[in-house]
């Protein structure tokens, strides 16, 4: 307990100070100057679109995860030779590090060597190679493929978990009484799910909002902002324009929009009723 | 056509295969291929002579297992990975020692404010040391402690503790008391009903707290981006990415130390894969 207080509190505690203070760069604390971390912050001119990328960025890779983990969680459910393995397989991207996932799919997208424009050009439907991560958009549909691609194991695998709680005799009786198959997951399987679902979209939300590694090693947020997230964002601040105060003040901001999020998540989902 | 009718002759044993489950197979084993295929690429590429990473071929034309030979020599790997040996070890030890006493007391005893508790805990699992990074990074400078892998042992159990105070927690709860008390009619102390009772059939649940840390552990980059600055007290994940920098492209060595950072790891959390999914929801549904 006490090293959860010290090692988890002490750098909130410290975070919110050090967002009210002015720091040179060397790292000497230079005493306290009010607000003006803050307003420095609103005042970076890319802090808005880089808002609005994070949000974006949540929502879709959240959305996206939910949506095939659901399909993805029945097909592991369902009999057939080698689920085992499938299984194994699709826990992969799960246990290795999102790190060297991600340095995989930078050069896997590689302008010239890449396998993926390699696989486009020879299937004719490119003629010539496209550089994907320098372009913004495109580099921030890929990395939103990727993750996805590391979110899905996840929450696939406790989706599964929710599926196989629900009682065969319950399948049984709904098709007794003469429900299809469309009308039985629908009525049936999803809000039995729910559960399950909510564990796995809130640490799915959480997680998404913080990931570093794949921006950082694919893009590093480049060209210029135009792929950062508030999370490479701060760290930007902090060791590239050496502003510590200003960066844990886009912390604490990201600490409070991930909480209105979860906040927000769980009121509508009503949490209480659900979980306890 | 001659398989089928083979299959389908009368007096067969073997019930012809439906149509519906021949489809429902490939297709999963195609999801598993796209799941995989990101590392088989990974191998691919690691097997590459140097010479061959500029060519855009499928598959090298010379298999050159000598990269993973090589790759030692060409950077200290063996440092950056006793690193990783090291503080992913250690953490896991810390948490352990910390999480087994703390979810054995809550699941033993009601005391006022165990709610508050497990709360606190589920709380600081959203604290993903991400967002705190800039903040560890200030309490590291204060404590002295940037640049040691003490700084990164602590950082890995804290953030790993929680979760595997939960999952404990679930399993000791689903232990009937009865049991440890049947041991002390048997004229056991306390800690002998602890270590020859409790303990051994809360095994599973101890050994995927115990992988999930490791690897965990193994896996933090961001911390130990932000913490170490010299390459010998680097872990692996943040010594991999200076195989390809703007004066050097060492794609296979890359890839060839991921490889190597990344199988026992799959092996070790595909071992855990049934206990780590009843954890979870029994830590978190119930």
């Amino acid at each position: 307990m006490v090293l959860i207080s010290v090692v988890v509190l002490w750098p909130v505690v410290e975070m919110v100070r050090t967002s009210f203070l002015k720091i040179s760069s060397s790292g000497l604390t230079l005493g306290s100057q009010g607000g003006k971390n803050y307003s420095d912050l609103f005042g970076e001119e890319d802090l808005v679109h880089i808002l609005v990328r994070t949000v974006l960025w949540v929502a879709a890779v959240v959305i996206v995860t939910m949506v095939v983990s659901l399909a993805l969680a029945q097909l592991l459910n369902a009999r057939f030779p080698g689920r085992r393995v499938v299984r194994w397989a699709v826990i992969v991207p799960w246990a290795a590090s999102v790190l060297m996932t991600a340095l995989v799919w930078k050069w896997m997208l590689d302008n010239y060597f890449g396998v993926v424009n390699r696989v486009l050009l020879d299937l004719h439907i490119l003629d010539k190679p496209v550089n994907w991560l320098s372009h913004p958009d495109q580099a921030m549909m890929w990395m939103m493929w990727v993750a996805v691609f590391v979110s899905l194991p996840f929450a696939s695998f406790v989706i599964l978990a929710g599926l196989q709680t629900i009682p065969g005799e319950v399948y049984e009786a709904a098709r007794v009484d003469g429900a299809g198959t469309f009308r039985t997951y629908f009525q049936i399987t999803l809000p039995m799910l729910r559960p399950a679902m909510l564990i796995a979209s809130i640490i799915n939300v959480i997680n998404v909002f913080n990931s570093f590694p794949i921006i950082w090693a694919m893009t590093q947020g480049g060209p210029g902002h135009a792929t950062d997230t508030t999370t490479t964002f701060m760290y930007k601040i902090a060791f590239f324009d050496q502003d510590v105060g200003e960066s844990a003040a886009m912390a604490v901001v990201n600490f409070a929009l991930i909480l209105v999020m979860v906040l927000f998540y769980l009121r509508a989902s009503r949490w209480r009723e659900e979980v306890r | 056509m001659t398989a089928t009718t083979v299959r389908a002759k009368p007096g067969a044993r073997r019930r012809p295969v439906s149509f519906r489950k021949v489809i429902l197979t490939g297709v999963a084993w195609l999801v598993a291929l796209a799941f995989v295929a990101p590392y088989l690429e990974m191998l691919v590429t690691a097997l590459k002579p140097e010479k061959e990473l500029m060519r855009s071929s499928y598959v090298p034309t010379k298999w050159d297992w000598s990269n993973f030979v090589n790759v030692w020599k060409a950077a200290p790997i063996w440092q950056n990975m006793k690193v990783s040996l090291i503080v992913a070890g250690a953490a896991t030890l810390v948490t352990l020692l910390c999480a087994l006493p703390a979810a054995y007391y809550t699941a033993r005893n009601r005391f006022w404010g165990r709610n508050g508790f497990l709360l606190l805990i589920l709380v600081t699992q959203m604290f993903a040391p991400t967002a705190l990074v800039i903040g560890i990074y200030r309490e590291m400078v204060a404590l002295n402690l940037t640049d040691t892998l003490l700084a990164l042992i602590l950082v890995n159990a804290a953030f790993n503790l929680p979760f595997c105070v939960w999952i404990l927690h679930g399993y000791f709860a689903s232990i009937p008391k009865e049991l440890e008390e049947a041991a002390f009619l048997d004229g056991a102390g306390k800690i002998k009903a602890l270590t020859r009772v409790t303990l051994p059939i809360s095994t599973p649940g101890v050994v995927t707290a115990v992988v999930y840390t490791f690897i965990g552990a193994w896996n933090e980059y961001i911390v130990a981006l932000t913490v170490t600055s010299s390459p010998n007290r680097q872990p692996l994940t943040v010594a991999i990415p200076s195989f390809v920098t703007q004066y050097q492209e060492h794609w296979q060595y890359l890839f060839a130390t991921s490889l190597i950072a990344i199988v026992p790891v799959v092996i070790l959390f595909v071992f855990i894969e049934r206990y780590l999914i009843g954890g979870l929801t029994a830590g978190s549904v119930k």
